[in-house]
């Protein structure tokens, strides 16, 4: 929009106008960052469309629920779907309280030194490493050394190791980040370490960690390396088989199971439909988990 | 007056830095006492050592004896959380926690084991009264405590220090980032507080120290320069230095 000069003869005073490589380049990299964000967003909904297209009309609860068919057509996911939440459960369970933990010694009570420099290290390397390498580390413990074969048993807590970096870590940045200002009124009024801890530093922090859980959440759901390997790829063929020491193959085994393996059919279909019900399970994870601190940001925040 | 507070050659060090030298300063009880100084004189970190918020730092060593009522606070013998209860302390920056007022007033005595909801209630409301809070904020006492103002924040920072039931104030530039209206609201309230409880303020504002306090100390380099009644000492300051930055010229 351009502006026409008004013709205001008594008015000698003037702004100037700022032209010049700044202005111009101000304009260019607004264009760009708006350009880039439509780009990514089209292309995330894009894909969102491609994978869920085909998939999710077929969806039934039949499907879902179902159980799985060696050669015939119109088989379900229903152990598959049910070892993934079991396992990803278990795994949680383990997982968090001790990521949580080492996150808060590392934050709070370690000191500082060279040592605890050589851990941290070792935390940021451990959670960058194949996860596959934790699937080894299972087999070598719980099909070699234990002896129990593949089990959810094994595929859970192979996941917790593979998850407990990423969760100490988070938990620790999460904890530093807390303003020393609320820590300091905290200590004032008396309130000992672990109070401090409790009330403020947790409840602050707990944005950072439950978006940690999330992700770990996410990749734990996703996993298929370490659970090929420590729980293999097929199911007990029961629904609600709560036994630890069952064979626990999950959705995203199954997922590649149906793509490379399997000689039913309507393995095509079986496929397109175990991505869309993966895709809609990682999304409400992240929502499940989100919510209650949606409410009480809402609650506690200006 | 019979002095509450007592330090006798105390000495500080945060690792070689030698931050507080042979200060002895003896505090009356119910009144203010306000220590003024530049920047980096000490007068922050002797307020820190009353109520030991300096052990936190790493590196900070404490020589010396600090008495309060004649119980030597490092001894020992003093449980670090049970001197805190008796010391409430209100910061520079207002730091409410990103809860409900009402959970913020609530937060210390709940740490201190006290349960039930109406004499929780009482409490909270009786703070908030004693901070001059309570006609602003009674009608939604679950609103966070983000959403007022920053003189009203500090004003509950202080309602928060004050649910605990402690004897000793200290004020470490509670108003240095208000305006004026929220200064002099603060200034008032600590005018009627001092009656009920031991108030040691630390200012940048040689008129507010005029202003509120009875007794001022002047700092300079980790030392104890003048101490006086807060009249005598801007009146007539025994000291050159006390003169000069009293009068502006530096500091």
């Amino acid at each position: 929009m351009s502006v026409k000069k008004p013709a205001h003869p008594t008015l000698a005073y003037s702004f100037g106008k700022r032209r010049g490589a700044s202005v111009l380049l101000d304009r260019l990299f607004t264009g760009l960052v708006w350009g880039t964000g439509i780009i990514v967003i089209l292309f995330i909904v894009g894909l969102l469309f491609l994978l869920l297209e085909k998939g999710l009309p077929q969806l039934s609860w039949n499907f879902l629920y179902g159980l799985p068919s060696e050669i015939e057509e119109g088989g379900g996911i229903g152990p598959a779907l049910f070892n993934s939440f079991y396992v990803l459960i278990i795994s949680l369970i383990v997982s968090i309280p001790i990521g949580i933990a080492a996150g808060i010694y590392l934050a709070e009570f370690a000191p500082n030194n060279k040592l605890i420099e050589v851990v941290r290290i070792c935390v940021e390397g451990l959670s960058s490493v194949p996860s596959i390498i934790f699937g080894l580390f299972g087999i070598a413990l719980f099909v070699e050394f234990f002896e129990i074969g593949l089990t959810i048993l094994g595929a859970a807590i192979s996941l917790a190791f593979l998850n407990l970096p990423v969760l100490t870590r988070v938990t620790e940045e999460s904890i530093r980040a807390v303003p020393v200002e609320l820590r300091n009124a905290s200590f004032a009024l008396g309130s000992t370490h672990l109070q401090t801890i409790r009330r403020v530093l947790l409840p602050v922090a707990m944005n950072g960690i439950m978006t940690g859980i999330c992700l770990t959440a996410g990749r734990a759901f996703g996993e298929s390396a370490v659970i090929i390997l420590t729980a293999g790829v097929s199911t007990s063929g029961e629904m609600w088989d709560f036994n630890l020491l069952s064979p626990g193959g999950t959705l995203a085994v199954h997922l590649w199971y149906v793509q490379s393996e399997a000689i039913v059919p309507d393995a095509q279909e079986i496929a397109q439909k175990t991505t869309a019900v993966l895709i809609i399970v990682a999304l409400l994870i992240n929502i499940v988990f989100r919510v209650p601190l949606w409410l009480n940001e809402r609650k506690n925040k200006a | 007056m019979q002095p509450f507070i007592e330090m006798n050659k105390l000495n500080l060090y945060y690792g070689e830095f030698h931050a507080l030298k042979d200060v002895s300063v003896q505090i009356p009880e119910r009144a203010i006492t306000a220590f003024i100084g530049p920047s980096g004189c000490g007068k922050s970190t002797l307020l820190r050592t009353l109520n030991r918020m300096n052990d936190r730092i790493p590196g900070a060593r404490v020589e010396g004896r600090v008495a309060i009522g004649g119980i030597d606070i490092y001894s020992g013998e003093v449980h670090v959380e049970s001197l805190r209860k008796k010391i409430g302390m209100v910061f520079q920056q207002p730091n409410p926690f990103p809860k409900s007022i009402y959970d913020n007033v609530a937060f210390g005595p709940k740490q201190h084991g006290i349960r039930g909801k109406k004499k929780l209630d009482e409490l909270v409301e009786q703070s908030l009264r004693s901070a001059v809070l309570w006609d602003e904020v009674k009608d939604d006492l679950r609103r966070p405590a983000l959403s007022l103002s920053g003189g009203q924040q500090q004003r509950l920072c202080i309602a928060r220090a004050l649910a605990v039931e402690p004897d000793i104030l200290l004020m470490d530039e509670a108003t240095s980032a208000l305006d004026p209206i929220s200064t002099f609201k603060i200034e008032e309230l600590t005018h009627e507080l001092k009656d009920r409880y031991t108030i040691v303020m630390v200012t940048h504002n040689m008129q507010q120290a005029a202003r509120v306090s009875q007794q001022t100390v002047f700092f300079l380099n980790g030392e104890v320069i003048e101490h006086d009644a807060t009249r005598q000492l801007f009146a007539n300051p025994v000291d050159s230095r006390t003169q000069d930055y009293i009068s502006g010229r530096f500091g």
